[in-house]
């Protein structure tokens, strides 16, 4: 199992590939949790924004986190990479399991954990740096890559699962920041997988694109869902349905119901999710 | 037309038809607004048109210099050719000059000589030790007058003001206009002004020293500003905890800015002077006191900077497993580059005009020699036209003026490559 502490860096890729192969046996069985959080609270300060959420994450599912706005479903999300621990005011209170690791327990590294969770933002953020450069940063800081041919290649697949890889090869070296909405946002995503993360976050990945992006990345979740555990927040239940096996609805804080996307959407057992996915608030 | 083609009462149109007191109030008070902005704006234009109209009249003349021709026989009995240094070049210039007027007495003699500048026998001098070869022959040399006489070339002193308020006296004005008339007298670039080092005689005194001090001292400020004021700004800004000793921290930055620079020289004077020994009056201790000066700005404007580079930059950094370091140096730093150059070059500029805590610790000294080193005494530009603004002589007031012009042209070349580097590294993506 992927372990996060500093001195299992080394062996962090050979954990990594070991997860893989088990992951490959488990494929087919449903509801091994990859991710675990248990009465997970956050604070902003005196504010709580995440109330006693506790909630299993599968492997190699997409799992959509959907709410009304300032629920807490990207905060809850960040806590998961530990995005949070930038934010001075934060405070995390529970446990969230990886693999049976506790990622907030002493001696986590962040950063290591952050190699192995990728995370793609609500709005595309490239760096403004080449294209190449983009893709090639973080395996490169992680020293995944021993010479210039390996990166390339590493840069390359990532960018073909992506489904960028036909739009961008002749101009690698132009400013990842010159690309539409979409592929800036597909170069996101090839930045992530680039380091070969375990577990995907996706903060609202299409909430910046148009119809035909979103269903090309739609499309690729779907796909990238053989080899990651994708997490998504968005706010169109028609992507929570369409892209999601598991459906977990976030109002004012609490986790109010989680499970199957297709039994959340037809039958709802609290009032309150229920009034959310009919559009009666929200 | 008949009421049924008519907007309804309440549309817009209608509003604006009926003459609404309280929109016309809000019109003319933005015209207000915007006559009063233009009225500031063409104060400043007519105040910045004036100061550079003074400037400009008062120091032109000091960019020429009126020599005189002069004739000299080097003859090797005078000049060993084995230590040209050694020969008595005042007596050689001095009967060189007597020798081209035909009537020369006992009480015409001191007239005459006082026409020439003391720059004559030290130009010979130079030359004679450059090319000995010349020792046998005979030149014409062009050597500068002195500056009482450039006052009457340049027309500040004419005959017209009684004899006893000039000093030259009629007789050197009639003299000099007979050379003129000989063609012997000749106006060309003043070079001195810039290869020479200060001096008594203001046909001599040229503003060398001042930009070598000047140089040496921004170069310590800059050396030591730009790596701290950075290294600061990065750890406030991304590192350091927000707690109440930051906050203090950031308080204390913000007024030390504020802080007369004169305090500055005086804490210069009494740490790097009395307490750590250093000399006075060289450039290494300038700069330093220019640096503690300079620091605030450099770190405020570097502070801002990193302020302004989107988080979704350091975001995206994290996100991927980039550390706190990798993420400020691989990403934020570099988009935060043009602002940081920015604000180091004005910083450097305003360090270039500074001149009270130069004040301080003695680079106003009078120094005929331009500094070799950082540890030799020197003076600065800004000091420099403290100087010469204090001197009594004529020549020093036009001098004054075209010092201030070159300070001022050094403040334009790096206010214009600062905004030149914000451009060119901004549109790098
Ligand atoms: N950095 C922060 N500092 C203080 N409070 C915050 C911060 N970020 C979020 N909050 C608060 O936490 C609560 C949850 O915010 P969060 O961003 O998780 O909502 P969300 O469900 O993602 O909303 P949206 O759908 O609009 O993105 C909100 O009340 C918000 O005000
Ligand atoms: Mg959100």
């Amino acid at each position: 199992m992927a372990n996060f502490h500093t001195d299992a860096l080394a062996n962090s890729g050979n954990g990594t590939a070991h997860a893989k192969q088990e992951g490959a046996k488990s494929a087919n069985t449903r509801g091994v949790a990859k991710i675990k959080a248990e009465s997970v609270n956050v604070f902003y300060g005196e504010n709580q924004a995440i109330k006693n959420v506790s909630v299993d994450i599968d492997e190699r599912q997409v799992t959509a986190f959907i709410g009304p706005s300032g629920c807490g479903k990207s905060t809850f999300l960040r806590c998961i990479n530990r995005m949070n621990d930038v934010i001075e005011s934060c405070r995390i209170e529970g446990r969230i399991l990886i693999d049976d690791n506790d990622i907030y327990a002493k001696g986590v590294d962040p950063v290591i954990l952050r190699s192995h969770i990728g995370m793609v933002f609500q709005k595309p953020n490239p760096f403004p740096k080449s294209i190449y450069e983009n893709v090639a940063y973080g395996p490169k800081i992680h020293g995944r890559t021993r010479n210039k041919s390996e990166l390339d290649s590493v840069v390359e697949q990532s960018l073909r699962r992506a489904g960028l890889w036909d739009e961008v090869k002749d101009r690698l070296a132009q400013p990842g920041t010159g690309l539409s909405g979409g592929q800036q946002q597909r170069l996101c995503i090839a930045r992530a997988i680039a380091v070969d993360p375990e577990v995907i976050l996706m903060d609202e990945p299409c909430s910046a694109l148009d119809p035909i992006a979103t269903a090309r990345v739609e499309e690729l979740i779907d796909e990238l869902r053989q080899n990651f555990t994708i997490v998504i927040v968005t706010h169109s239940m028609q992507q929570a349905a369409r892209v999601s096996q598991k459906t977990a609805f976030f109002h004012l804080g609490h986790l109010v119901e989680e499970g199957p996307t297709d039994r959340i959407f037809t039958n709802p057992e609290d009032k309150r999710t229920q009034d959310y996915i009919t559009g009666r608030f929200g | 037309m008949t009421d049924t083609t008519r907007p309804p009462a309440s549309g817009w149109a209608d509003e604006a038809n009926r003459s609404n007191i309280g929109l016309k109030r809000r019109h003319a008070r933005s015209r207000r607004l915007q006559g009063f902005g233009i009225g500031a704006i063409a104060l400043a234009i007519l105040m910045l048109g004036t100061l550079l109209w003074t400037m400009v009249s008062t120091g032109y003349s000091a960019f020429v210099q009126t020599h005189l021709s002069v004739e000299v026989t080097l003859s090797p009995e005078e000049i060993d050719a084995q230590s040209p240094g050694d020969a008595n070049y005042r007596d050689i210039m001095q009967r060189a000059w007597l020798s081209s007027f035909d009537n020369v007495t006992e009480e015409n003699e001191g007239d005459l000589l006082s026409m020439l500048s003391r720059g004559a026998e030290l130009q010979l001098r130079n030359l004679v030790i450059d090319d000995p070869s010349l020792i046998g022959q005979t030149i014409q040399m062009e050597v500068p007058a002195a500056d009482d006489l450039d006052q009457v070339e340049k027309g500040f002193v004419s005959r017209a003001t009684p004899e006893e308020y000039r000093i030259v006296n009629d007789r050197q004005i009639e003299i000099f206009y007979e050379l003129k008339q000989d063609g012997r007298v000749s106006t060309p670039f003043n070079t001195a002004l810039f290869t020479e080092a200060d001096s008594r005689f203001p046909e001599l005194a040229g503003l060398k020293g001042a930009l070598i001090g000047s140089f040496f001292a921004l170069l310590v400020c800059f050396v030591l500003s730009f790596p701290i004021g950075i290294a600061a700004a990065i750890y406030l800004e991304e590192f350091a905890p927000k707690n109440r000793w930051t906050d203090l921290i950031e308080v204390n930055i913000n007024n030390l800015a504020a802080v007369p620079s004169i305090v500055f020289g005086l804490l210069g004077l009494a740490v790097f002077i009395g307490f750590l020994g250093f000399p006075r009056s060289i450039p290494l201790v300038g700069g330093m006191v220019l640096a503690l000066m300079t620091l605030p700005t450099i770190i405020i404007s570097t502070r801002a900077a990193l302020k302004a580079v989107p988080p979704s930059v350091r975001e995206a950094a994290l996100g991927v497993g980039a550390s706190k370091l990798q993420t400020v140096l691989h990403h934020v730093l570099p988009l935060a580059l043009p602002g940081i150059m920015t604000g180091t070059i004005i910083g450097m500029a305003q360090a270039l005009g500074e001149t009270a805590p130069l004040l301080l610790i003695g680079m106003n000294a009078f120094i005929t020699a331009a500094p070799d080193s950082m540890m030799s005494p020197s003076t600065a530009l800004p000091t420099q036209i403290y100087i010469w603004a204090d001197s009594p002589e004529r020549g020093f007031t036009a001098r004054t003026s075209a010092a201030i012009m070159v300070l001022l042209g050094f403040m334009i070349i790096m206010n214009g490559i600062a905004i030149y580097l914000r451009k060119r590294l901004e549109t790098r993506w």
